[in-house]
């Protein structure tokens, strides 16, 4: 095998007292892939990205990035490795405005966050570049409006901007779509196609639509186990899959 | 081009900010000349303690419980270190709000893993560990305190005994724990810090490690409550348990709260107003209800005017005047 994945489980398995969220998850994700793992309600998705982001501690296996071990390591080492995670319900700062929001996610590069005898006037340097993310992201406009009063929409596209400022090797996006219009889906989905090249992303979502459309390879999860794994034309052909979903999906 | 906007926006603001800064200041030097110093310098210190701990509250999103422990360590240490080693004043002081510093990393570095309730739960369990040291060990003076410790002359050279160069030597530390606490809120620092307010776990995920900022903010406020407590033992030459009581802890929270939590000023009018109250009721006939008075006002702050004074008035002026 050389293939090169960033992102490796073996044997990953989470229990909580007594019930087995995760079984036993043998995950490999392809240097520039977009990575989807599905599955219906309650398959531990979300338990198994908890996992990955460290979020939560496993209670069995291994998870390799880059091929180092980072199990023990604490969610800030591994953002600071260059994996990066978003959140199922939109993960900006509210109440700061949205150029705040990225330079926020700029400003640990310069090594001055502990400076409290410091004006915030140093940390205009990074302006430039925060605009040019929310550019990125069609925001640009947004820049000095507070953020709690953008649609939601804009919420997760700013998210995005703020993960993409830390110029991350493998982004892990939680239901990127989740609650959104069919609009905002639209452009979010082009957001992320748009912002995949030279990256790595594994993404949970629940829009098959979306997944058929954007990932290279899916992972189906069912009751905290893998259930099949491969492109979407063959892992929607599997009758097993097409069961989890009880039919719901007719493509 | 939005970026000038943004900018000139921020500019006015600050200009705005600055100019009553400068009014503050300028109120304050005239005052002494108005109103009984003593009066002042009590308000200008439990200002400082106020403004203090709102950097945790306000904009570390924090409850200590515990602050009055800092306030007193301030106090105790300055008495102390003055009237044993024969410490200027301004050294004093300066050993105080030190010893404030160490004990608040002591505390952070316990407390701060915990959030919410039990940050609030451990912080007030220390602080009554501490009231108790200082019931017991010698140096404090048990039930009596430190009585009359003296004022001293600042850098070996001015006299304090009088009120009015006593005042302006704690006009000056205000103005200087001010200057530390708006500057920290407006550093790279505290962007950060109002960042894990807003949304710890992005904060995380982020690569920011939450508790180390947190720990550090702690810090800041405990030694701005210690020098709070130091220049109050020299104002009054006393240094006593009354600082130290869970009570001075309680009492901290309703000004900022009353004043407005995570505002600049709001601080500064909340311990204004409940010192002033203290004062004036206690010379009347309502002495004994001062505590039912200030808890009424409390209650109805907490189910009026939520963001306490400061923050209504920012409210109203968003709403007429933008």
């Amino acid at each position: 095998m050389s293939q090169d994945f960033v992102l490796e489980t073996q044997g990953l398995i989470k229990e909580f007292k007594g019930f087995t969220a995760v079984d036993d998850v043998n995950l490999q994700v392809q240097r520039g892939h977009i990575h989807a793992l599905i599955g219906p309600n309650g398959a531990g998705k979300t338990t198994c990205f908890n996992l990955l982001t460290k979020f939560l501690t496993p209670t069995h296996g291994k998870i390799l990035f880059n091929g180092t071990d980072i199990t023990r390591q604490s969610p800030t080492d591994i953002a600071k490795m260059g994996m990066v995670r978003s959140f199922q319900i939109s993960a900006v700062f509210p109440h700061l405005s949205v150029l705040d929001n990225v330079r926020i996610a700029l400003q640990r590069k310069l090594g001055t966050s502990f400076h409290f005898w410091k004006s915030e006037r140093s940390l205009d340097v990074l302006n430039d570049r925060a605009m040019a993310l929310l550019e990125e992201v069609d925001l640009a406009k947004w820049a000095d409006t507070v953020t709690v009063e953008m649609p939601y929409g804009r919420k997760r596209a700013l998210e995005l901007a703020t993960t993409l400022a830390l110029e991350p090797e493998l982004m892990l996006l939680d239901e990127p779509t989740q609650g959104m219009g069919h609009e905002d889906v639209e452009r979010v989905m082009a957001l992320i196609k748009k912002v995949s090249v030279g990256r790595t992303i594994l993404m949970v979502e629940h829009n098959l639509h979306v997944v058929s459309s954007l990932s290279d390879r899916i992972t189906v999860l069912q009751r905290g186990a893998v259930l099949t794994e491969g492109p979407y034309e063959e892992v929607s052909r599997n009758p097993q899959v097409r069961e989890a979903y009880m039919g719901s999906e007719a493509a | 081009m939005t970026t000038q906007v943004l900018n000139s926006r921020v500019n006015k603001t600050m200009n705005k900010t600055k100019l009553s800064f400068l009014i503050l200041l300028l109120v304050g030097l005239v005052a002494p000349f108005a109103i009984y110093p003593v009066f002042l310098m009590k308000l200008l210190c439990f200002a400082l303690f106020a403004c203090a701990f709102n950097l945790m509250l306000g904009y570390g999103g924090l409850l200590s419980f515990g602050h009055a422990a800092f306030l007193a360590t301030g106090g105790y240490i300055t008495g102390h270190t003055i009237m044993q080693w024969g410490l200027t004043p301004e050294l004093g002081v300066l050993a105080g709000t030190l010893c404030s510093a160490g004990m608040g990393f002591i505390f952070g570095k316990l407390a701060i893993r915990r959030q919410g309730i039990y940050f609030a739960m451990i912080t007030l369990a220390l602080s009554q560990l501490v009231f108790f040291l200082y019931v017991q060990t010698p140096f404090t003076g048990g039930e009596n305190g430190l009585q009359g410790i003296p004022r001293g002359e600042l850098f070996g050279l001015f006299s304090l005994e009088g009120n009015l160069p006593m005042y302006y030597f704690v006009l000056a530390v205000f103005v200087i724990g001010f200057a530390v606490i708006y500057r920290t809120i407006h550093s790279p620092f505290g962007q950060i810090l109002k960042a894990i307010r807003e949304n710890e776990p992005r904060a995380v995920s982020l690569g920011y490690d939450v508790d180390k900022f947190k720990l550090v903010a702690f810090v800041i406020s405990a030694a701005l409550a210690g020098l709070a407590g130091s220049t109050k033992s020299l104002v009054f030459q006393l240094a006593s348990l009354t600082d130290a009581h869970w009570h001075m802890s309680g009492e901290v929270i309703l000004m900022t709260l009353l004043g407005g939590v995570g505002t600049i000023f709001g601080p500064i009018v909340g311990a204004a107003t409940v010192v002033t109250l203290q004062n004036y009721l206690s010379q009347g006939p309502l002495a004994s209800w001062v505590p039912v008075i200030l808890g009424l006002i409390f209650v109805i702050c907490v189910l009026l005017f939520r963001s306490g004074i400061v923050g209504e008035i920012q409210k109203f002026m968003k709403k007429n005047f933008n």
